[in-house]
């Protein structure tokens, strides 16, 4: 495929970011990026954290239009202004496309929704999301247009663009994301100002996500917080004030009007801008919502074999989905290139290292100006004549850039010149820089680990822009410091652990079985354990999917593929008896009907499902009139005449969740029990059914079911968790016996009695019976809830803390069929890029025990929760040793030990000492170590 | 590392060379980058080492944490001014408390031969999760630090017991105990860091080794009374 890169006009390799020119640039126009609410320049970076982080010339550009200016050119000091950039076509061969282009936020402007471009006060939520961040138009300070002063109260409309057929110019689904972002944005507001007024105006409250439940009561306890449930109108805008009134109703007061002084407008999301083209030139299908149209078997799948998809282009979806999603679909990109994994991976080679372990220590200093970043304030050329008059120092420069190439260069260059053994580099905070500068210093021949990072922009001259003196005076002292530091440091050697290229996957559901089909697809041998007779967990009791989906023949399917795939081996009837190792090392013992097996594995994959909740609720179990929703789904595909027939069904939804006891959303009751309800009112539409809900949960484009439902007749009735319904056995008025369901409806503003033959609980799902049993095993976090704890909700969805260690599935959370095959598909991602190399290489900042030293105390065994301390018995009494595998670094272990045995290197009690006592000028420096 | 890594050492060594004041940052509580949540580990040496402030006759107010991300840099800013300001209206370290250096310094250096031994005894604490505020305040009591420091123990070998079988002297991880064959071993009490080790093993039916609460051990017995006659 062709593709073609704009031109930057920066080259980037000698672009170091110091944004000189954006000061000096003298075009200045609204800033899409804040929104157009703040200004920019025609040469400027992207944003805070864009990466690369430098700058790049847009169409504004006065030499673009009119050859004129062409200051950016004179100030750059590093000659990266480069206007002869054209647009490249650029010409690449491969063998599967993955399509992530995101979405476009809905326009309240297009149809006129709410005032939006007429009325100064009322902004979007992506306005108000610029408006609070610290990059943003006002550095954080929540500031109105109309007058630039803090708004006090503040209203937020949701389902703005969202849940909307009439009138047109809204989108039918929902946006499934917005709920909680307002809620997020009303309990940063209150953290920016604590007396602000804060009103949602909603519909549903959909916090179907994991904790999203908790969020949102964390968001509605807040003082000074109102959700009103109620359609609303934006009112006038008022002369003076330029507030902004809302009219809205309430069950108790009827209509009213209100004045807010800020109104932001939750809107949804609508597919990419340039979707249609995309799918032209690429071939693929789009819905009829205008996003990507994907498999229901796998919704990462176009239509176009060989395309994938993943992120908010399926349809709006959050962050964990997203990136889960993102994940899933390289798997799928990686089953069909796994033959040509590596062949364009080089292997980087450093010169032998060399062994300075009996020089005395001989530090080089490189001071960098960081263009005018450091330099403008601290007075870069005084602070190296200083640094030279310190102990064991033999070189130090100034630099103009330190990271760009030719003053990397020139690091190694002197570092082998001078013969240095220990290389501090003063520029800026090592989490960004300090991996490239290790490896500057091994291109010289050294050890890493004898590199010292000292900042001195971040800590100083950032800090300090007023005070230019004292900040020269506190990078001098943290250079002395870094020098005291450095004369300890030691060669420390990183270690290579072998990778077991087996998996292990616990859990034969669908989310277990995708797994591990994908990742023996990919050429990995897996072993997957079941603990039932059969495969097929919960999906075995799903007959079909809200979209249509055959699940049982879907199973079947999965079920044989799994069987015949000859990397993948079974175990059913099976219990995990011990569960040991490492990353890339794993043994894990299993009973099965095979007998008793020790499997080894590099990685392991929990996917453990869930259970369902039985309801001690609704006369379940007394009455066999009442059941679950699956055991309704179960009868309806049997084709049960008490169910078929019935005159009128109820359905309850929040049954056993949403409570104290488990204070969260199942997240998929709302769209089976709509599902359903459509499948009955299909046999049989003069059912009346009816469903009694907390708040409606069909997010993304379930809303239009739901919608569906409502049209063909399905009724309904909101209850609140305070005055559930009641169902009690009973006779209708022809004397039919029926059960007697009682709950308040809020529109007509009175108790309503129903006649049922058949109800349907939607029961919560709960965490597997043996999750605490896995969890203990395996040494991984199990939430609140019980389900298990991912090692962040948002960013590793599929991994835990634990490395090597991978989950997916309801294990998770709840979630539907097509997000659990995403989620499966993800966890397989990412044991690949464990599995698919030889070896995986481990930090050398990690824990040793001195053993003449140690007394066995244990404190550091019960310290670390990683595990890696242990004690063994030796002549001299017990004595604690470390797994250099498992240990991480964090050095908890060290401040707990009263006699110092055990030390974090690269970190150790001598290091900080020496930087503490430099840390006073007139403390001695020891000259000698 | 972690903030968990701040030794409590660390700590008075700052207020030893004369630092105003102490300041330690970590990530904010649940947030922690490791799964040992070790700022939770931090606040404990924290709510500890105040209390031992206040017990040398140091202001508490010297050494403060917070809790904060990399995002949070206005919080950062406002956190640092403000401790910047209160160490001002403190004072130089030492003598608006009214201790001169020296007098400082030596409380300085006896609480720090004490870390150990502190290290030992409020392990658990140290290494408590407070999830509530409210619960630092409580957490070590001024009453109790005061007691540690009454009820500080020492090890003393009986002269009249020890055998002189040298066990206790190979595994003293400080090297206190001197002595050799026939020659009764002497702590000293200077060295020792009062980790026990001795007193767990000397050998159940020499029993040499007493622990003594709340008072110092006896002088060690003249250099020629060492030799044992069998």
């Amino acid at each position: 495929m062709t593709l073609v890169r704009k031109p930057r006009y920066i080259l980037e390799d000698q672009c170091t970011g110091c944004t000189t020119c954006v000061e000096y640039c003298p075009v200045v126009y609204p800033d899409p990026f804040n929104q157009e609410i703040s200004t920019n320049k025609a040469i400027h970076i992207y944003f805070a954290q864009a990466v690369p982080l430098i700058t790049y010339i847009d169409e504004s550009c006065l030499y673009l239009k009119e050859k004129k200016c062409g200051i950016c050119e004179d100030v750059c000091e590093n000659d990266a202004i480069d206007f002869n950039q054209t647009a490249e076509e650029v010409e690449v061969k491969v063998g599967a496309i993955l399509l992530a282009p995101g979405f476009e936020p809905f326009d309240p402007k297009a149809g006129n929704h709410y005032g939006y471009g007429e009325m100064q006060n009322v902004v979007t939520s992506l306005d108000y999301e610029r408006l609070m961040c610290a990059t943003g138009p006002y550095e954080g300070e929540i500031r109105r247009a109309s007058d630039k002063k803090h708004p006090q109260k503040i209203a937020w409309i949701q389902c703005v663009g969202s849940r909307q057929v009439n009138p047109p110019g809204g989108n039918s689904y929902c946006s499934a994301v917005c709920c909680t972002y307002t809620q997020k944005q009303v309990i940063l507001t209150k953290d920016h100002n604590p007396d602000a007024e804060c009103t949602v105006f909603h519909n549903d409250i959909r916090s179907h996500g994991k904790d999203f439940e908790r969020f949102y009561q964390r968001a509605e306890e807040l003082p000074g917080i109102r959700f009103i449930r109620s359609y609303v109108s934006i009112g006038k805008e008022i002369p003076e004030s330029k507030n902004v009134t809302i009219r809205y109703a309430t069950p108790d007061e009827g209509v009213k009007e209100e004045e807010f002084e800020m109104v932001v407008l939750s809107i949804g999301l609508n597919p990419p801008a340039d979707a249609v083209r995309l799918a032209e030139e690429l071939g693929i299908e789009l819905n009829p919502h205008g996003f990507c149209e994907v498999n229901p078997k796998n919704p990462m799948e176009t239509t176009k074999p060989g395309i994938f998809v993943s992120g908010a282009f399926q349809g709006p979806i959050d962050i964990p989905e997203s990136v889960f999603s993102a994940s899933g679909a390289c798997s799928q990109c990686g089953e069909l290139l796994d033959y040509r994994r590596g062949k364009l991976s080089r292997e980087r080679i450093y010169p032998p290292e060399r062994d300075v372990s009996g020089e005395e220590p001989r530090i080089g200093i490189f001071v960098c100006h960081c263009g005018a970043n450091i330099g403008r304030i601290v007075d870069v050329p005084s602070v190296v004549e200083y640094a030279k008059t310190l102990p064991h120092v033999v070189y130090a420069q100034e630099q103009l850039f330190s990271c760009a190439t030719n003053c990397a260069k020139e690091i190694t260059d002197m570092t082998k010149e001078m013969g240095l053994n220990r290389v501090i580099i003063a520029a800026c905070s090592p989490r960004t820089l300090g991996p490239l500068f290790q490896d500057t210093v091994r291109e010289a021949g050294l050890n890493q680990y004898y590199l010292e990072m000292t900042n001195i922009r971040e800590h100083c001259s950032w800090v300090h822009t007023m005070e230019k003196e004292d900040a020269t005076e506190k990078a001098r002292d943290l250079i002395r410091m870094s020098v005291a530091r450095a004369a300890h440091l030691e060669p420390l050697q990183e270690i290579d652990l072998s990778v077991n290229p087996a998996a292990l996957v616990v859990g034969a559901g669908v989310a277990g079985m995708t797994c591990a089909l994908s990742i023996a697809n990919q050429g990995h041998e897996v072993h997957l354990v079941e603990r039932d007779h059969d495969l097929g967990g919960k999906a075995r009791s799903i007959y079909q999917t809200l979209e249509g989906l055959d699940v049982q023949a879907y199973l079947r399917d999965l079920v044989h593929k799994v069987y015949q795939n000859p990397l993948i081996h079974v175990y059913t009837d099976a219990t995990i008896t011990d569960a040991d190792g490492y990353v890339g090392n794993f043994a894990t013992r299993v009973v099965s009907e095979r007998g008793t097996t020790e499997i080894r594995h590099g990685a392991t994959v929990l996917a453990v499902g869930a259970d369902v909740y039985e309801p001690s609720e609704y006369l379940y179990g007394e009455d066999d009139r009442v059941m679950t929703l699956l055991q309704l789904e179960e009868q309806i595909n049997r084709g049960s005449e008490k169910v078929t027939d019935a005159q009128g069904l109820v359905m309850i939804q929040c049954v056993g969740c949403r409570n104290e006891e488990r204070n969260y959303c199942s997240r998929i009751c709302c769209s089976e029990s709509v599902k359903n309800a459509l499948a009955l009112k299909k046999i049989n539409p003069e059912m009346d059914i009816y469903i009694l809900y907390r708040d409606m949960r069909t997010y993304g484009f379930d809303e239009d079911y739901y919608r569906e439902a409502a049209d063909n007749g399905v009724k309904f009735i909101r209850y609140e968790p305070q005055d559930e319904p009641v169902v009690e056995a009973g006779e209708s008025e022809e004397g039919r016996p029926v059960l007697k369901i009682t709950t308040p409806d809020y529109i007509l503003g009175k108790k309503v009695e129903i006649d049922a033959d058949i109800v349907a609980l939607a029961a919560a799902l709960i965490p597997s019976a043996g999750s605490r049993e896995v969890s203990q095993l395996f040494r991984v976090p199990l939430n609140p809830d019980g389900f298990f704890q991912e090692a962040h909700v948002k960013l590793r969805p599929v991994e835990f803390a634990t490395d090597g260690v991978y989950l997916c599935g309801l294990a998770h959370y709840p979630k539907l069929l097509r997000e659990t095959i995403e989620q499966a598909y993800g966890a397989a991602s990412r044991v690949l890029t464990l599995l698919s190399h030889d070896a995986i290489t481990a930090s050398g900042s990690i824990c040793e025990v001195d053993e003449n030293v140690c007394i066995g105390c244990g404190q550091c065994v019960s310290t670390c929760a990683y595990g890696a301390v242990e004690l063994h018995k030796t002549r001299q009494g017990k004595k604690a040793i470390v797994n250099p595998v498992l240990c991480k670094g964090d050095g908890l272990c060290t401040t707990k030990c009263p006699t110092r045995a055990i030390q974090l290197k690269h970190f150790t009690d001598d290091e900080i000492w020496a930087q503490i006592d430099a840390a006073v000028e007139t403390a001695q420096i020891p000259s000698k170590i | 590392m972690c903030s968990g890594r701040v030794d409590l050492e660390y700590v008075l060594r700052a207020f030893s060379n004369g630092m105003d004041g102490v300041f330690i940052g970590g990530c904010r509580l649940n947030e922690c980058n490791y799964i040992t949540h070790g700022n939770y580990d931090a606040l404990n040496m924290v709510l500890l080492c105040k209390r031992i402030m206040r017990h040398i006759g140091l202001d508490p107010e010297r050494l403060k944490i917070a809790f904060m991300s990399s995002a949070d840099g206005n919080l950062f800013a406002e956190t640092m001014s403000a401790f910047g300001s209160t160490l001002k209206k403190l004072g130089p370290l030492g003598k608006a408390e009214g201790l001169d250096d020296e007098e400082l310094k030596t409380r300085l250096a006896e609480i720090t031969k004490l870390v150990p031994y502190i290290k030992l005894t409020k392990f658990e604490k140290l290494a408590a999760r407070l999830e509530n505020p409210e619960e630092y305040d409580q957490h070590f009591t001024q009453d109790e630090i005061e007691r540690l420091f009454d009820e500080v123990v020492s090890f003393y070998i009986d002269p009249e017991k020890c055998q002189a079988c040298l066990i206790c002297a190979r595994r003293c991880p400080v090297g206190a105990i001197s002595g050799a064959k026939n020659q009764i071993h002497i702590i000293d009490q200077e060295i020792c860091i009062k980790c026990g080790t001795c007193l767990e093993v000397c050998p159940e039916k020499f029993s040499a080794v007493v622990e003594i609460s709340g008072e110092s051990a006896p002088p060690p017995i003249p250099e020629e009374q060492r030799t044992i006659v069998r």
